[in-house]
């Protein structure tokens, strides 16, 4: 039992006005890294989800491997309101470097649980404290000393289960997931847990308003991060060939193929892989790699973030300009340079639209979950081969990294398209054969794959200049004619990327344009503005370039605001280069701290703005 | 060996695959008279043609450099790649992982492979991507108009730059770090070595490094350079007469114990080396690396096989990956059912 706090805190009440918040909350646990705490967060949000409670959950982590602050963000919403919420409402003090910060976070009328051997930071009236005698509780339980740190984790899932009402049930269940079965891993945390929550059970009363009851929300959701949607995606999207370079955020995309290939894609007779992994030296290399399988016929695909992105630059544009159908996911990070490496963002909007040297002009994907990330893994590939090009699939660190409650992912419904590929029967009806060649005027030639058994089949694939036959040359006229030609199938991608999502509100005169993880805050924050009585129409955009209905968005709105999380505005020049007619017209809302945007942040910028 | 003899018949002569020389060619080149790269394409041409080659079961690599714009002037019924600068190792590794069942042949040269590609040249040879990696070596940046490359030597001095004063790259020592199971120097103004290595080259499963000194006529031919011709053949050692015996003849050369080495590769050819003054056993590391110190120390152009080991796993032995090729797969090998996304996605709970 706690010792060190007067009793007179232990009975501070919150503000006696505080309605009752029955799943519906925050809830901040801020710890250290490499502590185990993970499993412990993991576990909090995954009972939360299995009794039925629409939950989020947001890692906001250092790039370091051990013993710097981390805060879990989880939210609970009945009305699905899952965005990443700015205050502590409930929080979990672990780390006492930065308990009197932690503290200040908490609104009034929150709560705050805390290791009992804090002795500053428990001077507020207007929050409810609840002491957690962690280690007392850990030396009665015994655990081995190299478990000790990660059991003593398991102190405040007990104490917080029992305080809120999270079933320990739905808490076993939810290790169970997390230990895939370990019985043995389950027990060990489970028994600390229990104990916690006896020990809360005889000594805590329960003083504030948070609750979390059993519902029925989460039944047709999935609990999934957009790493493992997009290696996914990408499996049944019929990936044979994967070169990475290991970078934060993107490492667990490659790591989620490495896990599921070996059991979802073994030739059935025979045993062996139909599939190759290789971890490159570098993104340069992996890239190269990509390519290289991508021209052979592979469906072939690389996974990076920023750093990556920069390396592999001078491959993209080999690729655009050699025509080579290949997948590259840029799960984004802060940048420039090394930035930030844990903290997400969508700064590489520009970069990679036009990465390459030269006339350079990349199709982009834009997924706003993990539901879409396993579409736009399988739906890339098709695109990849049938516009005969790097096709790039911009996530971000949000997305790819934590875990949301999502749509379960929807088998392809459409045949792989693998694009205009010419056999050697197709080349015996023909009697020629132009790789470089316009034939049915939407700019896409036809290739042929190496080892075609055909006389005509062959030709020189090149980054150098070359004509319709793939031969090199340097003629004015044929450089300009295979530029325009490129040109031409730039605009041909129109058709075959995914449309925007557009939702009209009825008399809406204000539109908010975005893209990818700023779904759940803007949606979150229409929301909000139409409880103040604005009403806000919006456009979720999933590919560049852009559909013919983005331009109908912005003519039918008064006001545009473009809502994008890098410094530079990256979407709204692009705007602004396509509709140079509206370019004056397209407000900026855009904040680039590392963190998810917040629907407060979005709904006050667009009433600032508003009001001039 | 075939030839075609002018006037003796209207008819070519044709391979056992009933194809002419002329099936092999390339596109003219538009290299320097004189350059020794030629004479390589040609000897590619002709070594491809004597052992059968079906040119449609072949794959072309070259990264950029004047060495790597020969694969546009051999085997123009081939697919190729001429990728980016240093950059073949990625694309041939892609490409041959992705189709196991071509036969890769990588051009590349000194600056492609030793200065800008060096990083992805290492990682080529740990991983025994199963190709002929020609190294055309001269020293010199011919493109650019005469700069050092990673493998001149020290005190080498051309017009612009002046003295050399760094130590070269040698990249038969780094194939030897690295385990390369073949390994081979040779010189341009040698061509029946460099076609008899070729075609041994070409049988073997893994990364076969062929390390040519093919001197540079417009930058990099003065007399005291270790890659100009006089020097070539004033210096050059060769280590034993390599004869390549394909599996379907009889091996009738005679050879008395003792005199020669047989190296059996992969599809069953002999590599016959006869020896020529001196004693070397290419199947020893130690003795290669201790050939390429002493040929250093003493300025010997040593050629032939220097290292051979064919009992390493290729990449994509390793990978563990189908016999058919990747890139032949179709939707219902690479589309895995509907019950098993169920399956997965039930997990995720």
């Amino acid at each position: 039992m706690n010792r060190d706090v007067p009793a007179a805190k232990l009975a501070a009440r919150p503000d006696a006005t505080s309605e009752p918040r029955l799943n519906e909350f925050s809830l901040v646990v801020a710890t250290v890294n490499g502590s185990g705490s993970q499993t412990s967060n993991m576990a909090i949000m995954r009972a939360l989800f299995r009794m039925g409670i629409p939950v989020s959950g947001k890692n906001l982590f250092p790039s370091n491997i051990q013993g710097l602050p981390t805060w879990f963000t989880i939210r609970a919403s009945a009305r699905s309101r899952l965005a990443r919420h700015a205050q502590a409402e409930v929080l979990v003090g672990m780390n006492p470097e930065t308990f009197l910060e932690d503290v200040a976070n908490v609104p009034p009328g929150g709560v705050c649980f805390y290791a009992d051997h804090f002795a500053q930071g428990l001077d507020r009236t207007d929050i409810t404290y609840y002491p957690m005698p962690v280690q007392e509780l850990v030396r009665q339980a015994n655990p081995p000393k190299e478990l000790r740190e990660y059991i003593a984790n398991m102190v405040y899932v007990g104490v917080v289960a029992q305080l809120l009402g999270i079933e320990l049930e739905a808490v076993r269940q939810a290790l169970m997931t997390h230990f895939r079965g370990k019985a043995k891993a389950v027990e060990s945390n489970m028994s600390m847990v229990e104990a916690a929550a006896q020990w809360a059970h005889d000594h805590l009363q329960k003083r504030d308003p948070f609750r979390a009851d059993r519902a029925a929300m989460t039944e047709d959701k999935i609990l999934v991060d957009g790493n493992t949607a997009a290696a996914l995606g990408a499996i049944y999207g019929g990936v044979s060939f994967a070169a990475w370079y290991p970078i934060t955020p993107a490492s667990s995309l490659a790591e989620a193929l490495q896990e599921y290939l070996p059991e979802l894609r073994r030739d059935s007779q025979t045993g062996k892989a139909t599939y190759a992994v290789v971890q490159a030296e570098d993104e340069m290399a992996a890239l190269g790699m990509a390519v290289g399988a991508g021209w052979m016929g592979a469906r072939a695909m690389t996974s990076t973030s920023g750093p990556g992105i920069s390396l592999m630059a001078e491959f993209a544009g080999l690729a655009f300009f050699a025509e080579v159908p290949v997948v590259i996911w840029d799960v984004q990070r802060l940048g420039p340079s090394t930035g930030l490496p844990t903290r997400t963002s969508q700064g590489d909007l520009l970069f990679v639209r036009f990465m390459g040297h030269g006339d350079t002009k990349h199709v982009i994907l834009l997924p706003g979950s993990p539901t879409e990330c396993f579409e736009f893994g399988w739906r890339a590939f098709d695109i990849a081969e049938r516009l005969q090009g790097p096709v790039f699939v911009l996530s971000d660190l949000d997305i790819g990294m934590n875990l949301w409650m999502t749509d379960p992912f929807r088998y392809p419904e459409t045949p792989m398209d693998r694009g205009k590929v010419l056999t050697a029967a197709d080349l015996d009806r023909l009697g020629s054969f132009g790789r470089y060649a316009d034939v049915d005027g939407d700019g896409i030639p036809y290739r042929t794959l190496p080892g075609t058994e055909h006389p005509l089949a062959a030709y020189l694939a090149r980054g150098s200049g070359h004509d319709e036959q793939a031969n090199y040359t340097e003629r004015p006229e044929a450089w300009e004619r295979n530029m325009l030609r490129l040109w031409r199938k730039t605009e041909t991608a129109r058709q075959y990327v995914p449309e925007a999502i557009v939702d009209r509100a009825d008399g809406a005169d204000i539109g908010l344009i975005y893209f990818g993880s700023v779904d759940l805050p803007l949606q979150e924050a229409r929301q909000v503005l139409a409880e103040d009585g604005t009403a806000t129409s919006s456009l979720r955009l999933r590919a560049i370039p852009f559909g013919d209905e983005v331009g109908d968005f912005i003519r039918a709105h008064a006001e545009i605001y473009v809502v994008e999380m890098n410094t530079d505005g990256q979407l709204r020049q692009l705007l602004q280069i396509e509709f140079p007619v509206e370019a004056a017209r397209l407000r900026s809302l855009r904040k680039n701290d590392g963190l998810p945007l917040t629907a407060s942040w979005i709904a006050d910028g667009v009433r600032r703005k508003e009001r001039g | 060996m075939t030839v075609v003899t002018e006037g003796a018949s209207t008819r070519a002569a044709t391979n056992r695959i009933g194809l002419e020389k002329g099936d092999y060619r390339g596109r003219p080149t538009t290299l320097c008279q004189g350059c020794g790269h030629n004479s390589i394409s040609s000897q590619i041409i002709a070594a491809a043609y004597e052992v059968d080659l079906a040119p449609e079961r072949v794959v072309k690599f070259s990264g950029i450099g004047c060495s790597s714009k020969s694969p546009a002037y051999f085997l123009n019924r081939s697919h190729g790649f001429n990728s980016l600068h240093g950059r073949m190792p990625a694309i041939a590794t892609g490409a041959l992982v992705a189709n196991r069942s071509l036969l890769g042949i990588g051009v590349s040269g000194d600056g492609d492979t030793a200065s800008i590609g060096l990083g992805q040249f290492i990682h080529f040879l740990r991983r025994n991507v199963p190709m002929v990696y020609i190294v055309e070596n001269n020293g010199v940046y011919g493109l650019t108009k005469g700069q050092f490359s990673a493998t001149a030597d020290k005190g080498q001095v051309i017009k612009r730059q002046g003295e050399n004063p760094f130590l070269p790259v040698d990249v038969c020592q780094i194939g030897l770090d690295m385990n390369c199971g073949f390994i081979a120097r040779s010189f341009a103004g040698d061509p029946r070595q460099v076609k008899e290595l070729l075609k041994a080259a070409l049988s073997f499963r893994g990364t076969a490094l062929l390390d040519i000194i093919s001197p540079c006529v417009t930058f990099n031919n003065r007399d005291e350079s270790t890659k100009s011709y006089n020097w070539g053949k004033e210096h050059e050692a060769p280590l034993h007469d390599v004869t390549l015996v394909p599996r379907r003849e009889e091996i009738h050369v005679e050879y008395g114990e003792g005199e020669a080495t047989l190296v059996e590769l992969h599809d069953g050819t002999q590599l016959m080396l006869r020896k020529i003054g001196r004693d070397y056993d290419p199947t020893d590391r130690r003795a290669a690396l201790h050939l390429l110190e002493e040929s250093r120390a003493q300025q010997v152009l040593a050629t032939g096989l220097l290292f051979v080991n064919p009992n390493q796993p290729s990449l994509q032995e390793m990978l563990g990956q189908v016999d058919r090729p990747l890139a032949a797969l179709r939707a219902e090998d690479l589309r895995p059912d509907r019950a098993s996304l169920e399956r997965v996605v039930a997990e995720f709970v």
